[in-house]
Order: structure tokens, then C-alpha cells, then sequence
């Protein structure tokens, strides 16, 4: 029994956009991968532009590691606008 | 600040993802749901299939094809969720094929009108629908969004089945029988779509608490039948409950005794095209062997050859 | 001359085409397939409706594309043999496709400039469907002559029985908008270069005496078409 390996598709919906995550599938090589993710994830005019990742390369980051990853972000509030104060009557600041 | 733990996450609504920790009773449970889920689509590919060849339309061929040709599709979406919990394919699939995983029953009934293609888009997929709605919530975040997909796409299923079932209901006398007859004969197994009534459903109360279940299986049968009664009065076709009438007090639809005994024969495999569906589904699974054999040696040779040149 | 007979033999072969394509839905070796066989199938059954309803407009005898599909003989059918034949192996449907496609978009691009704006029309629109197709079947015919022993035995056997259908696509048709013969060089180019690349070897089967094109079939065609008109057939004159 071989199973095909798996791949994660990608799809531009219209130019100007990024390409999004929208599923997965198998496909035996990078050529049917994309064919395949075609026929499969852009029936319905989803998209413009395609791409196909082997589920096997995409290295993610761990659960475990996520507050050692992300919450020390949490303080730096001065990296948004809505931080600072602007007095009134000031425009295009 | 302690790690989210799974409790915390249900507790919050919130959604689990693959690589969370989970306990190992949720992650077996989901991998059951979503297989079955998903071999219950391409199963359901057969008996709608059955009528592509013989459409009495061009018109109705081409949607019946994209029709089956979205459940493929669907089957596709869900085994691809079902592998985010570590399982592949291919083992889901054996599992399909040796019996040890089961799909939706109705699909053990047969196609025997063209009008039973309309009795499927409209009461098997009405069903569905009801069924997969609140799925779209379910706490493990792949499954939920496998179903979002599957829920948009759905929604011409059943409109194309109203509206063949509208047409002959609404032609000749012998469409109009044939689409009677079809409405007659799903009935019934649409009902036992929903499972087991709650007090005879054992996993549910779990499945509840962890919010892969939103709802019980009473609730979605007489939310289906609500909606369903009025429209079955669009058709011009009646419903085969002689107890099917408006209770006022309750401002529910009341309707008859499902015969969950025939549930339980045509899960055993007693059911009028178990054999059948599963001898097409292992023998399209063999003959394509030598096909995907044949891709996967290609593969290796390219990768090779692309190694040799570099 | 009326185009109607041409236009008809272009609309069969697609529309017999779609209907022993849609027969992979539920069958294909891998579910991806199941999706891909069915987008072909539905390009090929589009292409049919619109070269039907063509057909029917030119005519003038108020046939609709349903008429023509569905209450033909089949020796009013003026499709090739290469498409009505039955297929139930993957080889022998991609050998297949690999023709016809190539075939199908010499055809199309080449009535993509021709003098009936309608026809024209589909054919440009067609044309981008059937490089699809062909590019599929390369693919697979790629995949299964250099995959396995027992793949590359198995494709060269499905050419070798399809290769005797080939001939077909270039005879005379009344009222052609191209002359068949022309797309000739072109169609085999395109078909052998991918065979060799396959490490298959292009077969030297001799060509059948074809007759689709004026109402002359095998037996399977009568059979596909039982299967197919007979629902519509049995309720004259009703709405779908």
C-alpha cells in the first residue's frame, strides 16, 4: 500500500490578495500537486494563482513554545497607534 | 501563566488545533466522526452516480456530475482533516474497505427513478445539512473548517434536488408518481439520518461536552422535519407519516415512530446495497493500484534523476 | 453546404466523449482523480450542449440540444469510433484522451479563426478546456509508461488498442470548417513526441475502416445510447 504524500495548498483569490491556506491533498509529485489542487480547491472561480507546499517541508512552530513565542509581545503596546494620544483638531497623523 | 489546557480551551469556545495537546479519547472520537464523515461522501457518490449515465437532461447530467463530483470533494476535505490527528488516508480508507469503519447508512438504499436523484439533493442532503451546520462550530478547528467548506458548497445540493423533485411533481402524472414514490421511499432512512434517538445514543453526551456535538440527535430530527413539512407542501408531495400534523402547544411538527430496528439492520450490513457499495468502492480502490503504484515509481525515478543531474 | 452535419459530428464527439468520462466519477484510482476526470467531463459535455444547441439553431427545425442528444439513432450519430468504444482502464482512457485532446486542440484552435463567428466562439472558448485535458493526459501517459514494469506494459497495450481509432480524426467530413486532413502532422507530432518521452513506442497497429462520421458505428454505441436516451425516451414530450 503506498499512499501518495501529502501537500498543503495555497490560493490567490484575486490579484492584489495574498495566497491563503485552504486544504490538502496527495498528489505523487510537485506536477499533479498543483493540477490537482486545480481541479480540486478552484472549481468554483476560488482563485487566480496557486501554490503547493509538501506538508512534510512546512516547519512549524511548537503549541508548547507559544507563550515563550508570542506573549512577550503582549507589553509593547507602543508599537499600535491607538497608544498615543492626539489632541484634538489634529488631522492626518 | 500556565499553558492553556485543553479544559480551558473548550470552556472558552475556544479551538483545538493539530498539534495541541488533547486528551487521547477526543482525538480517537474525532478520528472516527470525521472518517466515517468522510466515507459516508464517497460512498454517497454511488447512488447519484448510478443516474449520470441515464440524466433525461443535458442540463441536469452536468449538475448531477458537479454534484458528484463535490462529494469526491468533500470525502477529499475531510480526510485531509482527519490526518491532522496523525492517521493517513490510505489507513482510513483499509479501514473503510474491511468493514472496521462504517458510512452513513442511507447510502445502503438504492437509486431505482431518476426522481430519487431529487429525494436525495432534497431530504438526504436537507439532513445532511442540519446535521453539518452546527459542525461548522466544532472545537477542533480542521474539522470545523473542512465543513465550512463543505456547508458552502452543499448549498446547491439541495436546491438541485427540490428542483427536480418540483419539475416531475409538477409534470405528468407519471413524473409526479415517480417523484412520489421517491419521496416515499427516503422518508423514513432521512429520519434515521439523525442516529439513535438521545436516550439510546451513549457518545453524545460526551461528544456534547466537548463540543464536537452542538446539538442532540431529537433536536436536529424535528428541526429537519420543521423545515421540511412546509416545503414538502411547495412540491405538491405528501410525507408517508400518518401521524405527521402541527402540534400547537409545542410549535413543533409531531410525527410518527422511526423503526430504528431497520437502522440497526442496515448498519449490520443487512441494508439493500451494503455489498453492493462496498464491491464498488474496494474494486475501484484495486484497479486503481497499478495506477498509483506506477505515479509513486515515477516520482522516485524523477527525484533520482534530478539528484544525478545536479 | 450546411455546416449542420459538421457541427453535429463535432458536438457527438464531445458529448460521447463526456459520457464514457463520467463513468470514472466514483471509480477513479485516487479521490484527486475522481475530481479531475469529473472537470473533464463536464468541459466535454459543455462543449456538446453548445455545438448541440448550434446545430439545432442552424437547422432551423426548432430542435433543442435535448432533441438532438437524446431522440437520435444512432446511425444519426457522426461521432469517431476512437470515442465510443467502452473503457473501464485507466491506460486505455488516458492513450485515449492523449489523442483526442491533441486532436481536439488543433481542431479548436483552428476554429478559433474560422469564417462562423458562433463556432468560432466555442472554439476559443473550448480550446483553453481541451489543453487542460491534454496536459492531463500527458502527464499520465508520462507517469504510466516510465512508472512500473507493469504500468508501462500496460499503457503500451492501451495505445497499441487505440492507435487503430486514430486515423478517423482526419478523414473528410461534410461541411468542415477545417479540413480534417490539415490538423494531421500536427495531432501526431504532439502525440508521439509525448509517447517517446514516456519511453513508450509509438504503435504501428494498421487503422481500422472507421464510418462515424457518416452513421456507420461499432455495437457499443447503440449500447451507450439505450443508456443514455432511454429515461427520455419513455416520458415523450415532457420537462426535466
Amino acid at each position: 500500500m503506498t499512499q501518495w504524500p501529502l501537500w498543503e495548498v495555497f490560493v490567490r483569490s484575486r490579484r492584489g490578495l495574498s495566497h491563503v491556506h485552504v486544504g490538502s491533498l496527495h498528489a505523487p509529485d510537485a506536477e499533479l500537486a498543483l493540477r490537482n489542487a486545480r481541479d480540486v480547491y478552484t472549481r468554483r472561480q476560488e482563485g487566480v494563482s496557486l501554490w503547493v507546499v509538501p506538508s512534510a517541508e512546512i516547519v512549524a512552530s511548537d503549541p508548547g513554545e507559544r507563550e515563550a513565542f508570542f506573549d512577550p509581545a503582549d507589553d509593547k503596546v507602543y508599537r499600535h497607534p491607538t497608544f498615543y494620544s492626539v489632541p484634538d483638531g489634529v488631522e492626518h497623523l | 501563566m500556565p499553558e492553556v489546557t485543553f479544559d480551558q480551551l473548550l470552556a472558552d469556545d475556544g479551538r483545538v488545533e493539530p498539534r495541541d495537546e488533547m486528551p487521547d479519547a477526543y482525538r480517537r472520537t474525532l478520528i472516527r466522526q470525521i472518517a466515517q464523515h468522510a466515507h459516508s461522501e464517497i460512498i454517497g457518490m454511488q447512488p447519484e452516480g448510478n443516474w449520470i449515465s441515464r440524466a433525461p437532461s443535458l442540463r441536469r447530467k452536468a449538475i448531477l456530475m458537479a454534484k458528484v463530483q463535490d462529494e469526491a470533494g468533500h470525502g477529499l476535505y475531510l480526510y485531509a482533516a482527519a490526518e491532522t490527528l496523525g492517521v493517513d488516508r490510505a489507513d482510513l480508507l483499509d479501514q473503510l474497505h474491511t468493514g472496521r469503519q462504517k458510512y452513513s447508512s442511507i447510502f445502503n438504499y438504492p437509486t431505482l427513478s431518476w426522481a430519487d436523484v431529487g429525494a436525495i439533493g432534497w431530504l438526504v442532503d436537507g439532513a445532511a445539512i442540519v446535521n453539518q451546520v452546527p459542525l461548522c462550530r466544532c472545537s477542533y478547528g480542521p474539522y470545523a473548517r473542512a465543513m465550512v467548506r463543505v456547508c458552502k458548497e452543499e448549498s446547491f445540493h439541495q436546491r438541485q434536488g427540490f428542483e427536480i423533485l418540483h419539475t416531475l411533481a409538477h409534470g405528468s402524472p407519471a413524473q409526479h408518481a415517480m417523484a412520489q414514490d421517491a419521496v416515499d421511499r427516503y422518508w423514513w432512512p432521512s429520519l434515521m439520518m439523525f442516529g439513535p434517538p438521545d436516550d439510546d445514543s451513549p457518545n453524545s453526551a460526551r461528544s456534547m461536552a466537548w463540543g464536537i456535538k452542538r446539538f442532540s440527535n431529537d433536536e436536529l430530527r424535528q428541526r429537519f422535519v420543521d423545515m421540511t413539512v412546509p416545503q414538502a407542501e411547495v412540491l405538491g408531495l405528501t410525507l408517508p407519516d400518518p401521524e405527521l400534523r402541527w402540534d400547537e402547544e409545542r410549535g413543533h411538527y409531531a410525527f410518527g415512530t422511526v423503526d430504528f430496528s431497520e437502522l440497526q439492520e442496515v448498519i449490520a450490513g443487512n441494508g439493500p446495497c451494503n455489498r453492493d457499495r462496498m464491491a464498488h468502492r474496494v474494486g475501484a480502490h484495486e484497479d486503481g493500484a497499478w495506477v498509483r503504484d506506477a505515479a509513486t515509481a515515477y516520482a522516485l525515478k524523477q527525484a533520482a534523476r534530478t539528484e544525478g543531474a545536479a | 453546404m450546411s455546416l449542420v452535419p459538421y457541427v453535429l459530428a463535432l458536438a457527438d464527439d464531445a458529448l460521447v466523449s463526456a459520457q464514457r468520462t463520467a463513468w470514472w466519477i466514483s471509480r477513479a484510482p485516487e479521490l484527486e482523480e475522481d475530481l479531475a476526470l469529473a472537470n473533464i467531463g463536464l468541459d466535454q459535455l459543455g462543449q456538446a450542449r453548445s455545438l448541440l444547441s448550434y446545430a439545432g439553431a442552424v437547422e432551423g427545425a426548432g430542435r433543442t440540444e435535448d432533441d438532438l442528444a437524446y431522440l437520435r439513432d444512432d446511425r444519426d450519430f457522426r461521432n469517431v469510433w476512437l470515442v465510443e468504444r467502452p473503457q473501464t482502464d485507466f491506460g486505455v482512457t488516458m492513450a485515449r484522451l492523449l489523442v483526442f485532446s491533441s486532436w481536439q486542440c488543433e481542431l479548436y484552435a483552428a476554429l478559433a479563426s474560422c469564417g462562423d463567428p458562433t463556432v468560432s466562439a466555442i472554439a476559443a472558448k473550448a480550446v483553453k478546456e481541451v489543453a487542460y485535458h491534454r496536459d492531463h493526459a500527458r502527464l499520465w501517459t508520462l507517469r504510466l509508461g516510465d512508472g512500473t514494469e507493469e504500468s508501462h506494459q500496460r499503457m503500451q497495450a492501451a495505445l497499441d488498442a487505440e492507435w487503430p481509432y486514430v486515423e478517423e480524426l482526419f478523414e473528410p467530413v461534410d461541411g468542415a470548417l477545417v479540413d480534417p486532413a490539415s490538423l494531421r502532422t500536427a495531432v501526431l507530432d504532439r502525440v508521439q513526441s509525448v509517447v517517446q518521452d514516456a519511453t513508450l513506442a509509438v504503435p504501428t497497429t494498421a487503422p481500422v475502416v472507421g464510418g462515424g462520421r457518416r452513421g456507420l458505428h461499432t455495437e457499443h454505441l447503440g449500447h451507450l445510447l439505450a443508456d443514455m436516451q432511454h429515461l427520455h425516451r419513455s416520458h415523450p414530450g415532457v420537462t426535466w
